[in-house]
């Protein structure tokens, strides 16, 4: 069985997905931390397109892009799926997946931004929520229905990592009021075991969210 | 798989409508091409894309299926007996992922700013635009096609812009094939290929469309 090894940073939300995913399927790896203010030479080595984190490295080979990663994962341990077998299924998953890429950028600006733009930003998050929630997640309980799937895992920051974005912009946006189904989603995808376990203290996230807010919105050039 | 009612809603000119093109001809689909007005949305179309109300859309069965590189990964799946668009070793597939994501993330995008913006943003465009197709000529190599021997999901994602970029020099006043060759050798290798070459456009018809948009949208 070849080495799996995961490079990673601690708060990252796209680094907990691999994370989840590699504890779903029960395989063993070994985790590195990187530090993104002096990457180190392997990153680079392995991630020379982007240089971003996470990056599995499995026997040896590198593969970027947190969704990538986890198509991959899917395949290579089939064990406990995490897609629908069926193609048709299996398209419909990919699909809400996309859309949190598509029409996630909001989340961005949301981030750093404060007043009108963070209003606005706010806005935007909730349309594209409430289509997520009738449309995506319905009467389900979790995406994947009964248990998590990629989907699931594809929106875990919602869930954990958003609460400290509101928390430290002022901003509410998962509220059950408004959005009732994706909060009780949030609500129950926290206690799934793997995902408990593996996210961040939320003290340590709200000071990491509060710190970088403040850089960002310092060093944006619209 | 005799039976099979497959429809396309597409536009002529729209590169993720093509991949749904070369994707379909290269496993022998057979299927009817519906040219969809985004301008004035059919109910069809606002029936089967409710979410993003865009095209490409295919319909298999009265069932749709959205978003152009995953209605490519539904083709390769459900046609799985002819021409394998995607790899069947795990590690190229995820590699084949990656770059197809990087034609997605970058390559249309940066696109637009060449044809919708002027001055400093755009020559800061064209630069990004050619270091992108210089990194996905490293990746190509020596290898005819991303897939190899044959096209596989790389090329489908990639090779219809191809026909978009006499658009983008005239443009944006700059040449491609100068700065990239290799990359537009393979593209013109690609053409070729039926399935390509009959699921392009030309280039001059999809310059034109482009003039026209950026008129619409009041750039020039």
């Amino acid at each position: 069985m070849a080495e799996v090894k995961l490079h990673g940073s601690w708060p990252s939300p796209f680094n907990h997905r691999v994370i989840w995913a590699l504890k779903l399927k029960g395989v063993e790896y070994e985790y590195i931390e990187e530090d993104l203010s002096n990457k180190s030479e392997l990153l680079l080595k392995y991630n020379p397109v982007f240089k971003k984190i996470p990056v599995l490295v499995h026997g040896g080979k590198p593969i970027a892009e947190s969704l990538v990663i986890l198509e991959y994962i899917e395949e290579t341990w089939p064990e406990n799926p995490l897609l629908p077998k069926d193609p048709y299924e299996r398209a419909m998953a990919r699909f809400w997946i996309q859309y949190g890429v598509t029409k996630g950028a909001p989340i961005g600006v949301f981030y750093r931004a404060s007043g009108e733009e963070l209003e606005k930003a706010a806005k935007e998050l909730r349309e594209m929520l409430k289509i997520l929630e009738e449309q995506g997640l319905g009467d389900k309980k979790f995406f994947g229905g009964d248990s998590i799937n990629l989907v699931d895992i594809s929106y875990g920051a919602l869930a954990y990592w958003f609460a400290a974005m509101e928390e430290a912009s002022g901003v509410k946006v998962l509220e059950p009021s408004t959005l009732p189904r994706l909060y009780s989603w949030a609500k129950n995808f926290i206690e799934v075991p793997v995902v408990k376990e593996n996210i961040p203290d939320y003290d340590k996230m709200l000071a990491y969210v509060s710190a970088t807010r403040k850089k960002l919105a310092k060093n944006y050039r619209p | 798989m005799a039976g099979d009612q497959v429809t396309l809603l597409d536009l002529w000119a729209s590169p993720f409508g093509m991949r749904v093109r070369i994707a379909l001809a290269e496993k022998g689909v057979k299927y009817e091409y519906s040219e969809q007005d985004l301008r004035n949305k059919s109910a069809l179309l606002l029936q089967m894309n409710p979410v993003h109300k865009k095209i490409p859309v295919l319909v298999h069965n009265g069932k749709p299926v959205c978003e152009s590189l995953i209605i490519v990964q539904y083709i390769d799946e459900v046609w799985k007996d002819k021409a394998p668009l995607l790899p069947s070793d795990p590690y190229q597939r995820a590699q084949s992922r990656f770059w197809a994501d990087f034609v997605d993330k970058k390559i249309y995008d940066i696109g637009r700013k060449i044809w919708t913006t002027k001055g400093e943003d755009l020559e800061a465009a064209k630069k990004d635009f050619i270091d992108c197709l210089k990194l996905l000529e490293g990746e190509l190599g020596d290898k005819p096609y991303f897939g190899g021997d044959t096209i596989g999901y790389v090329d489908v994602a990639l090779v219809p812009f191809y026909c978009w970029f006499y658009a983008y020099e005239t443009i944006g006043n700059f040449n491609i094939e100068a700065e990239c060759p290799k990359l537009i050798a393979y593209c013109k290798r690609c053409l070729q290929k039926e399935s390509v070459s009959k699921s392009l456009q030309d280039p001059q018809k999809v310059c034109d469309f482009i003039v026209m948009l950026r008129k619409n949208l009041g750039v020039d």
